[in-house]
């Protein structure tokens, strides 16, 4: 039974690096290393997915040769007089170069899962610049870890494990210790609360865990403290040292009264989105106090109320803060290779998302040119999307227009996408059965393993996308003859 | 009854999702809507009861979960997923990026039952005709 190691994960934007499966016969049978999410891919990517290309004939996706299906697709975006090219964040670099010379090809509009996802991040990027580093970096330095409208615990399981609080860096400790005795100290405070409970028959919400480092000075310490600042208290609140609740859509208010209070401002105000000033005040004393900050911050952020304003005050915030101390500032990128869209999109046409190409040269204006609002205003009359399923993640007015037009679909899952399809193309799992490069959400470009051969038959997306480029590019050339 | 509705990222979707979103895992970690157990002891609502969200862009059934981690009341939490999509506007305010959080809505106890992925696709389908 081969045992492989190293393998990068293709999951999340942590991009992990150190997963370890056993093969058995070109099946995974053991995962070690591996969180929920990633284990959950190695294990069961087979379960449910493509395996035959499918063309819709009478109002029904049927099975169909992979030239026949190539075919038609190239026939389509063609056809096409202004197509959107979706997704990319869930395949290789090698592929969304490809993807990027079809949409030129296409003289339409490409764009990636940013754009409904730290898009805003990358706007306030443009404006203000951002202080970053690796995660190398926070890993031996980092003291003071802010997480800001992002929940590690869910959506990037072992960020905390492997960059922050609980990683052992050649400067600064694991504080795991502190987090066993505070969970263990947790658990039995539930005990003793649910037996309360049953005695008095009174439903009640948890114990107060508020209770437990309700002050920020609990934060004072030697050791690297978390800091975890969100609307709802999330699973990475527990573990964290210290937990600010804010009121939905009050991050604005709140990144600047911090930035106020860095500047030694009078706040004249008791409390600022829920929390009191005086918190705050100990919060910033606390930022100021340490020696290497960070700020990770999600979709908290860039999803709600003032979206690219509130990044941008966090981003200043960061900034300002660097006046005094060290302070740097990392969105938590979703999937594994959505900052190598990002990276690609950026070094092959000068910008990073929302990418057309109507005019014969690349334009970028989101809120135009962006996925969404193309599709909100019904511009585009065919889409191809590739390693995404915007079925699930648009809103519905722009599902609406998606599926009214001809839909090509490129990937191994059936998506609710795939299912609404005209042409459906099953690809091969980038990271599992073929090769390729991922960038982890610090800008580190790593190697994607393969682990398992592919199904007979089932190509890369790389591959797939370049047969429908070479079809449209002949097509295009019998119009001119 | 008004609240603000929050969508999000939690790891039962995370997981259902890599399993794959035709799958019955997938449903019930998704077509859920999280309340504060005061809120649905206003509704008159148990665990696993139905509830109708509503929002100015349309309504959708999900099944009602208990959540000890909304702590302030009149806040919904339903996982990123197609349904959490039925009721979410797609204007994005020239930034390119929908309002997927903070959305006011309302919920009210149902006796509808919640649909299947297969049935919402149907919908968007007779929709688009």
């Amino acid at each position: 039974m081969p045992v492989v190691s190293s393998i990068v994960c293709p999951v999340c934007g942590c991009c992990c690096d150190d997963i370890e499966v056993t093969i058995e016969g070109n099946r995974i049978t053991e995962v070690k290393n591996a969180c929920a999410l990633s284990a959950a891919k190695f294990e069961k990517f087979n379960e449910h997915r493509n395996t035959s290309p499918m063309v819709k004939k009478d109002g029904k996706l049927v099975e169909a040769t992979l030239d026949e299906a190539i075919g038609k697709a190239a026939e389509i975006l063609d056809g096409s007089e202004y197509p959107l090219l979706y997704g990319w964040s869930c395949t290789s670099c090698e592929a969304i170069k490809v993807g990027l010379e079809l949409a030129e090809e296409l003289g339409g509009a490409i764009d990636n899962t940013s754009t409904i996802c730290h898009g805003p991040s990358t706007l306030a990027t443009q404006d203000v610049g951002l202080v970053g580093a690796t995660l190398g970096q926070v890993r031996h330095r980092a003291d003071l870890i802010v997480y800001w409208g992002s929940n590690p615990w869910s959506a990037h399981p072992r960020h905390v494990e492997r960059y922050t609080a609980l990683s052992e860096g050649r400067f600064q400790k694991s504080a795991w210790k502190r987090f066993w005795r505070r969970i263990n100290a947790d658990n039995i405070r539930k005990k003793v609360a649910r037996i309360a409970e049953l005695a008095t028959k009174e439903e009640d919400s948890l114990p107060n865990k508020e209770e437990r480092a309700a002050k920020p000075e609990a934060l004072r310490g030697e050791d690297r403290r978390v800091i975890v600042v969100d609307v709802k208290r999330t699973r990475s609140a527990d573990i964290a040292d210290y937990f600010v609740q804010v009121e939905p859509g009050s991050d604005y208010d709140i990144l600047q009264a911090l930035r106020a209070l860095v500047r030694d401002e009078e706040l004249e105000v008791d409390a600022v989105g829920g929390v009191p000033v005086d918190d705050l005040e100990e919060l910033v004393d606390v930022m100021l106090d340490s020696k290497f900050g960070v700020i990770f911050f999600g979709l908290g952020l860039s999803m709600s109320g003032a979206k690219h304003r509130n990044v941008e005050a966090a981003i200043r915030l960061t900034q300002d803060l660097n006046k005094r101390t060290k302070f740097l500032i990392m969105p938590m990128r979703g999937h594994y290779n959505v900052t190598g869209a990002d990276a690609v999109f950026t070094w092959q046409t000068g910008y990073p998302y929302a990418v057309d190409f109507s005019h014969g040269y690349p334009r970028y204006n989101p809120g135009e040119t962006s996925a969404v609002d193309i599709l909100q205003r019904g511009d585009c009359d065919a889409a191809l999307v590739v390693a995404a399923d915007p079925v699930s993640s648009f809103p519905r007015e722009s599902v609406n227009t998606l599926v009214k037009n001809p839909l090509v679909v490129v990937d191994p899952h059936p998506s609710p996408t795939a299912l609404m399809a005209d042409v459906v193309i099953p690809s091969a799992f980038a990271g599992i059965e073929v090769e390729g490069t991922a960038y982890r959400m610090d800008h580190v470009p790593l190697p994607l393993r393969k682990i398992v051969e592919p199904p007979a038959g089932i190509l890369s997306d790389e591959e797939i996308l370049r047969r429908i480029l070479v079809q449209v590019q002949s097509l295009k050339k019998k119009v001119q003859v | 009854m008004e609240v603000t509705l929050l969508t999000g990222r939690t790891i039962d979707q995370g997981c259902g999702k890599e399993a794959g979103k035709l799958s019955t895992e997938y449903a019930e970690n998704v077509a859920v809507c999280e309340l504060n157990g005061e809120d649905m002891k206003r509704l008159g609502i148990k665990d696993n009861s139905n509830v109708k969200v509503t929002t100015k862009f349309g309504s959708v059934v999900l099944k009602a979960k208990k959540s000890r981690r909304l702590k302030t009341p009149n806040i919904a939490f339903v996982p990123y997923g197609p349904w959490a999509n039925q009721i979410l506007g797609s204007s994005t305010g020239g930034t390119g990026m929908p309002s997927l959080k903070g959305v006011k809505a309302t919920v009210e106890p149902s006796d509808s039952k919640v649909l299947s992925i297969q049935e919402l696709l149907l919908n968007v389908q007779e929709k688009t005709r």
